[in-house]
């Protein structure tokens, strides 16, 4: 069926995706609590993250307080503050963000976006939350357990994560790794059902290169998950083996506390390498659908084009692939043989070019464009500034030697709270106000969405920009108190309080974003189908929220990429994805 | 429109931080200098890159904010441009990068005449050791602890009789003489750690780590922990003194033997059991 008037690089070829029989839910339990239904699945990934994400924003709280009033916390010391720092990282890294990106956005977004009717494997997928939900409430159940969950620090180095020096040796450690094989079962059958969905159920016209970023983003993401996820799965198994049973893969000869243990032969290093090579995958596993989602925003709010969107698409899958040979960059100083050092370094500062390459687009995207100052498009330029400057901070810790005064001190935190924590979570809270329409059918209030996003982004700034400095002085991370030290001057101590003060006004700030959330169900102004006028697809669904099936009698047939804003000669500034080829385009 | 002056006003207030922050690194005490003048060409090259991107920015969301009847053009790419921009930056980071992989190689190449000296890290306190008259350490294991031999030489290593043991944390150096440090634990993973040496390196059970450095500065520096080592971690600390030649013979000719406390140890404990 060609239409000749139809030019033949915006008409769909020929062939027919065969549409599928979705499993109907027929009671209140099955649609919304055993739910098949990607989307429901997404909001019951996405609610359990941010719960478990709001504690581990109570734990920052300990770790802040403790730093700028050491002692003067009644019920910290330093077993509660260890154990917080411990638990708010592996939080916020696996269970928060990696599950929202995923787990929430991936099983919201990718459905919609290429043009399907669910996830391909529905049942699979339920099966895939459930595992995390069971996941998570393991790790938190550690509360519960005599000595509380381990304070091994988010990293879990054998071999003090598994001694009695350590607070949490008892059960915690156990729970956590045991979590963390859960999360990774349950991950897997998300990520092999999100792989699929995008390679297998895409729409008629919906190729590859006309898919959203988000998409590239979050399928890219999957596929590092499914390679970077077993090394971890195998470090926490033979961890938990050399816990419990008494085997010696991590352990060596040792004697602890003036007792020999009976451990012998094990390598605490290799642990670090199965660690990190997870653990470095893992950052752009949570930064890659960031950076998809944020180019979608920024386009649609700018009313222009995503630039260079074939580079932003070989940039995603260069990023993904030299994220798997850069790990070493972790361990600069751990001990391994120092000529890695130099190759690590050099993948490492490569990694820089493709990801300058990103911003450099996204910044090119709002030359003459069209910009709107909505709430989204805030919290994408935050994300833009802080991901800028976290970036430029790695230039000197992938640098080997530039790494070994900072590494362990102030620095890292600094660095990795810009790059991995504020800018994703400004990506998330700039997708939350954005897709909260098509969730709800409703507008999330602008007002004090630009409240919200003012306090975070220039808070946030404040926090973790200063900090750079405690770690060029030298001051070292993961110090329950920092004592008397001939090094650090006094001012660092009040430094340190007021990144405490900024922080602790932050937190209670996000108030203002669920206050927000919940008002806007109920009171927030009607939306209608595709309120911000954007080109994807998510947004030409026939009923708003999309009801089960997504697309009702027939699947949409694309004729364009997601990106066509601004079209000269097009009656309007944007042109959807699936609306019929205007005469004379030459959209991609 | 507010974005983009708050954008000017971060990249200002940023820089203004950076020159006026009391907070800069620890004067040097050793011959890493060069660690410094990278970290300060990295300063120099990635703020250069951060002020450009975040300015222009700032410029395309004022010149191009949305005022009634503006529509953006329709420019899917510029490939030459890009290209242009991935050179730029690949320049960029080969000039951070070469001149750190070239002091990197000093860095992993040791002197052929440094002095060999050893700390030992236990969870929460630092010991060290010299070799003795042999110029040699001594073999050890950690099967050998016990409560007279805390730091578990080998009893039967001739070599290791003469070692000289420091149980007080405190470390004392010859100024302007290379030291080859190598690192043993005997629990958990450790790291020593003096920010005026810039160096530092873990302490990994079950097998021994080195790094070497040159002591410049006479003067007294404290010795922490830069990997987390369980709860007592920041009270892990130990003191190094770098003095001249000479103090530091006298420091050294002070010093007790393995032999020789293996003997105090053993005639203290007769006397124990004689009592």
């Amino acid at each position: 069926m060609t239409d000749a008037s139809v030019p033949q690089n915006v008409a769909p070829p020929p062939a027919e995706v065969p549409d599928v029989d979705l499993y109907h839910a027929h009671s209140w339990i099955t649609k919304y609590v055993f739910s098949q239904d990607a989307k429901v699945i997404a909001i019951q990934y996405a609610g359990t993250a941010i719960a478990v994400g709001i504690l581990a924003l109570v734990l920052s709280w300990v770790i802040r307080l403790q730093l700028a009033f050491p002692g003067a916390i009644p019920f910290i010391d330093a077993n509660v503050y260890y154990q917080s720092v411990t638990m708010h990282g592996m939080i916020m890294v696996v269970y928060m963000l990696t599950a929202i990106f995923l787990g929430g956005f991936g099983n919201y977004l990718i459905p919609l976006m290429v043009g399907a009717r669910d996830m391909v494997f529905p049942y699979v997928n339920m099966l895939s939350y459930w595992v995390y939900l069971i996941a998570t409430l393991v790790l938190v159940s550690s509360y519960f357990f005599p000595g509380g969950p381990t304070g091994a620090g988010w990293t879990l180095y054998p071999p003090q994560s598994i001694l009695t020096g350590t607070p949490g040796h008892e059960y915690g450690i156990i729970l956590m790794l045991v979590s963390l094989i859960l999360f990774i079962v349950g991950f897997t059958m998300g990520g092999l059902n999100y792989v699929v969905t995008v390679l297998q159920a895409r729409t008629r016209g919906m190729t590859l290169m006309r898919m959203p970023l988000t998409v590239w983003g979050i399928f890219s993401a999957a596929v590092m998950a499914l390679l970077a996820f077993p090394g971890l799965f195998v470090a926490c198994l033979m961890l938990l083996l050399d816990r419990t049973l008494g085997t010696s893969f991590f352990m060596p000869s040792l004697v602890e506390l003036g007792e020999r243990k009976d451990y012998v032969g094990g390598s605490p290093i290799l642990f670090q390498h199965l660690f990190w090579f997870f653990g470095h995958p893992e950052v752009y596993i949570v930064a890659l659908p960031a950076f998809g989602i944020v180019s979608d925003l920024i386009s649609v709010h700018a009313r222009k084009n995503i630039f260079g969107y074939r580079m932003m698409v070989w940039a995603i899958i260069a990023i993904g692939v030299l994220s798997m040979v850069v790990w070493g960059h972790h361990m600069y100083i751990s001990g391994m043989d120092p000529w890695f050092g130099f190759f690590f370094a050099v993948t490492t500062l490569a990694i820089a070019v493709p990801t300058a390459l990103k911003v450099y687009n996204w910044v090119l995207t709002l030359w003459h464009a069209d910009i709107h100052f909505t709430t989204p498009m805030l919290f994408a330029l935050g994300f833009l500034v802080t991901f800028v400057n976290g970036g430029i901070t790695g230039l000197y810790l992938g640098n080997v030697i530039v790494d070994v005064p900072l590494s362990a001190t102030l620095f890292v935190v600094a660095h990795f709270h810009m790059v991995m924590g504020i800018a994703p979570v400004l990506v998330i809270f700039g997708a939350i106000y954005h897709w909260y329409p098509k969730i709800t059918g409703r507008m999330m209030d602008e007002r004090l969405g630009k409240i919200h996003f003012w306090i975070t982004f220039l808070g946030a700034y404040a926090i973790f920009f200063p900090m750079h400095y405690l770690g060029v002085l030298g001051m070292p991370r993961r110090f329950y108190e920092m004592g008397e030290t001939a090094f650090v001057p006094a001012s660092a101590a009040t430094l340190n309080i007021v990144i405490t003060v900024i922080a602790l006004a932050v937190g209670f700030a996000q108030s203002i974003f669920f206050y927000n959330l919940f008002k806007s169900l109920k009171y927030g102004a009607p939306a209608g189908g595709n309120p911000w006028r954007a080109a994807s697809l998510e947004w030409q669904t026939p009923e708003t929220p999309p009801g089960h099936g997504n697309w009702g009698k027939h699947l949409p047939v694309v004729y364009r990429w997601p990106y066509a804003y601004s079209v000269p000669g097009a009656p309007e500034d944007y042109l959807p994805q699936n609306a019929p080829p205007v005469r004379g385009e030459h959209s991609p | 429109m507010f974005i983009a002056i708050a954008m000017v006003l971060v990249v200002a207030g940023s820089i203004l931080f950076h020159v006026l922050s009391p907070w800069r690194a620890t004067p040097i005490a050793s011959n890493w200098g060069f660690i410094d003048d990278t970290m300060a060409l990295t300063f120099l090259v990635t703020g250069a890159g951060f002020v450009a991107v975040i300015l222009f920015m700032a410029y395309c969301l004022y010149r191009f904010r949305h005022v009634p009847g503006r529509r953006a053009a329709y420019e899917p790419e510029n490939q030459k441009l890009e290209a242009w921009l991935g050179i730029v930056t690949t320049i960029a980071v080969i000039v951070l990068l070469a001149p750190g992989l070239l002091v990197w190689g000093q860095f992993i190449t040791v002197p052929k005449d440094a002095m060999v000296i050893e700390a030992v890290g236990v969870q929460w306190s630092w010991s060290f050791r010299l070799p003795g008259a042999d110029n040699q350490l001594g073999s050890s294991d950690v099967r050998y602890i016990d409560t007279t031999n805390s730091m578990g030489l080998s009893p039967a290593d001739p070599k290791g009789q003469d070692d000289l043991l420091i149980a007080s944390s405190e470390l004392h150096l010859p100024i302007g003489k290379p030291v080859k440090v190598l690192l043993r634990s005997i629990d958990v993973l450790h790291d020593f750690y003096v920010p005026e040496i810039r160096a530092k390196m873990d302490l990994v059970p079950g097998v021994v780590t080195y790094f070497w450095f040159t002591p410049t500065k006479i003067g007294e520096y404290e010795i922490l922990c830069a990997a987390y080592c369980g709860t007592g971690h920041p009270q892990m600390r130990g003191k190094m003194v770098i003095e001249s030649e000479a103090d530091f013979e006298t420091w050294r000719t002070a010093q007790q033997t393995f032999e020789q406390s293996r003997k105090s140890d053993a005639s203290r404990d007769k006397r124990a059991s004689a009592q």
